[in-house]
């Protein structure tokens, strides 16, 4: 078991003590660091490859359809039989597009999703770079997708494409705020940034046991952030066509298609870090159950896209700024309360303290809530 | 000169260019890029001095806010799109100020005499900047707060009145 447990970590450090032999040892470091970026950018295609497999079958099932079952045993090949399809597509660029900015777009909306595989802790000491500001650096280099995404609606010179690329900047926009004051629930209770730590802080007991609603928050936002159904309003087929990729074809369309996929994964490993406490587990090597974990919080995202209607424009703005912004506020400054109160106190406490707020913070929420619908049907009947 | 220097010299290079391309560029959404361009090489300055919260918030809040916030508005303002040039007959205000900035600038990092500490600071520097911004410095930043409070009511009241008119 211990053999399994740092695989990764072994073979690493014994291509690194290889490669010393007969480099310097400066050159072999770089040579590692290439090494790791090549290892990340081939672990996003072949997750994009099971993921999609993953979620048209799961997707079938829950509509009763048995989904992709031609290619391969289980039609597990599907996915690489659409990829050939895709890259031997004719590249079309509309006569009236900026060329420059529509062939830009496509490449900027994927390096940002490989630059936050960087600091996810993929198992014990198996993360490419531990940064101090780790989850300030995932929310910036992901707010690079919206920019990308909004060139690629005006770059492409077509109406459908502006409106979603304008219906994208205003969805991820609202959505980030309170997707990250839900994850400073989890970087107050551990006191640090970094991911790495993040998960070392939770040994004793996974964050959602202390922040259930800053994870139903998280969740939430997160499935909003990278634009999945329920939340797919920059992309309503019944709307605006593709919304801002309706002009992309081939290569640049599986491009967005890739991104899209690996953000959706890389929120569900996020979610996994800050609130299910990341690669620790008993028994198991701490990768399997790092993605254990993460594919669990992608089981969920399939089942919303699954089984909810997509929301209309005016509802998805009405839940980020006149529900989730406020509640995650109230939850922030609760949980700075409780974690202040209960410093000294142990474990058992904080966690029987902060379940205890979690629940008031629920019954108020539903107390007010029934308080208005009480008071619209009095104005109705004096009216 | 050391590995250090040369990737110095090579983000100014890209820095500087890029906002050169800001001002002189005529198609004015191109300009915004080169903006992005300029302030992730500002970002990527802050990290040769690692200072990574700097370079974080600089990406988060100038990239991600401030110039989508330019996109947006140049986007959706139409006069904007169909001017030729990007620059209004004001320019040489613009140029006189901006070189009067410089040379003070100049002036002052020639003038100033700089603290060097020879150790490296300890702490986590993170931890540090908050603990600073909340005990020593609590003042100005909640007056900091209170400004942008105020904006953002101005805005919405703003926006409000737009509305109703």
């Amino acid at each position: 078991m211990p053999f399994l447990n740092d695989l990764f970590v072994n073979l690493s450090s014994w291509i690194h003590g290889f490669l010393a032999h007969f480099l310097p040892l400066w050159a072999a470091d770089l040579v590692m660091m290439l090494f790791t970026i090549a290892c990340l950018i081939a672990f996003a295609v072949t997750t994009i490859i099971f993921i999609n497999w993953l979620e048209r079958k799961v997707i079938g099932r829950i509509q009763d359809r048995y989904g992709p079952n031609r290619v391969g045993p289980l039609g597990i090949l599907q996915c690489v039989a659409d990829m050939i399809k895709m890259l031997t597509k004719e590249d079309i660029t509309p006569a009236q597009a900026d060329r420059l900015i529509f062939n830009l777009a496509p490449v900027m909306v994927v390096v940002p999703t490989f630059m936050v595989l960087a600091v996810i802790p993929f198992g014990r000491g198996m993360v490419a770079a531990d940064l101090n500001v780790g989850f300030l650096y995932i929310m910036a280099v992901s707010s690079l997708t919206t920019i990308a995404i909004l060139l690629a609606g005006w770059g492409s010179r077509n109406k459908y494409s502006l409106l979603g690329g304008v219906r994208v900047v205003a969805q991820m926009m609202s959505y980030e705020i309170p997707m990250v004051l839900s994850a400073l629930g989890a970087i107050m209770l551990t006191g640090s940034l970094s991911m790495v730590s993040i998960v070392a802080g939770q040994s004793r007991v996974p964050f959602i046991l202390l922040q259930p609603l800053g994870f139903l928050i998280y969740l939430t936002s997160a499935v909003a952030e990278v634009n999945r159904a329920p939340f797919d309003l920059p992309e309503a087929e019944s709307e605006i066509i593709a919304g801002y990729h309706t002009e992309y074809s081939g290569i640049k369309y599986a491009m967005f298609l890739l991104a899209e996929y690996v953000n959706a994964f890389i929120v569900s490993a996020i979610a996994a870090t800050l609130f299910l406490g990341g690669w620790q587990g008993p028994l198991l090597p701490s990768y399997i159950w790092f993605f254990l974990k993460a594919y669990a919080i992608y089981f969920v995202l399939m089942w919303l896209r699954g089984t909810l209607p997509r929301l209309r424009i005016d509802q998805l703005m009405g839940l980020a700024w006149r529900f989730l912004v406020p509640l995650a506020l109230v939850n922030l400054l609760v949980m700075g309360l409780v974690i202040t109160l209960t410093q000294r106190k142990g474990l058992f406490s904080l966690v029987l303290v902060s379940l205890v707020a979690n629940g008031l913070i629920v019954a108020a929420v539903v107390i007010i809530y029934a308080f208005a619908i009480w008071r619209r049907r009095q104005v109705k009947v004096t009216t | 000169m050391t590995l250090l220097q040369i990737a110095f010299l090579i983000i100014s290079a890209v820095t500087i260019l890029a906002a050169l391309g800001v001002v002189v560029g005529r198609n004015i959404l191109r300009n915004a890029l080169a903006l992005i361009l300029a302030f992730l090489g500002v970002a990527a300055l802050y990290l040769l001095l690692e200072a990574t919260f700097l370079a974080a918030v600089q990406v988060l809040i100038y990239v991600g806010a401030i110039a989508v916030l330019i996109l947006f508005a140049i986007m959706l303002t139409e006069r904007l799109m169909k001017q030729e040039r990007a620059t209004n007959e004001q320019w040489w205000v613009v140029l006189v100020a901006s070189a009067l900035l410089a040379a003070i600038l100049i002036f002052l990092v020639g003038a100033v005499e700089w603290q060097v500490t020879p150790t490296e600071i300890g702490g986590d520097p993170i931890a540090n900047l908050g603990r600073a911004l909340l005990t020593t410095y609590v003042l100005p930043f909640e007056v900091a707060s209170l400004l942008l409070l105020m904006a953002l009511v101005g805005a919405i009241i703003i926006a409000r009145e737009r509305e109703e008119a």
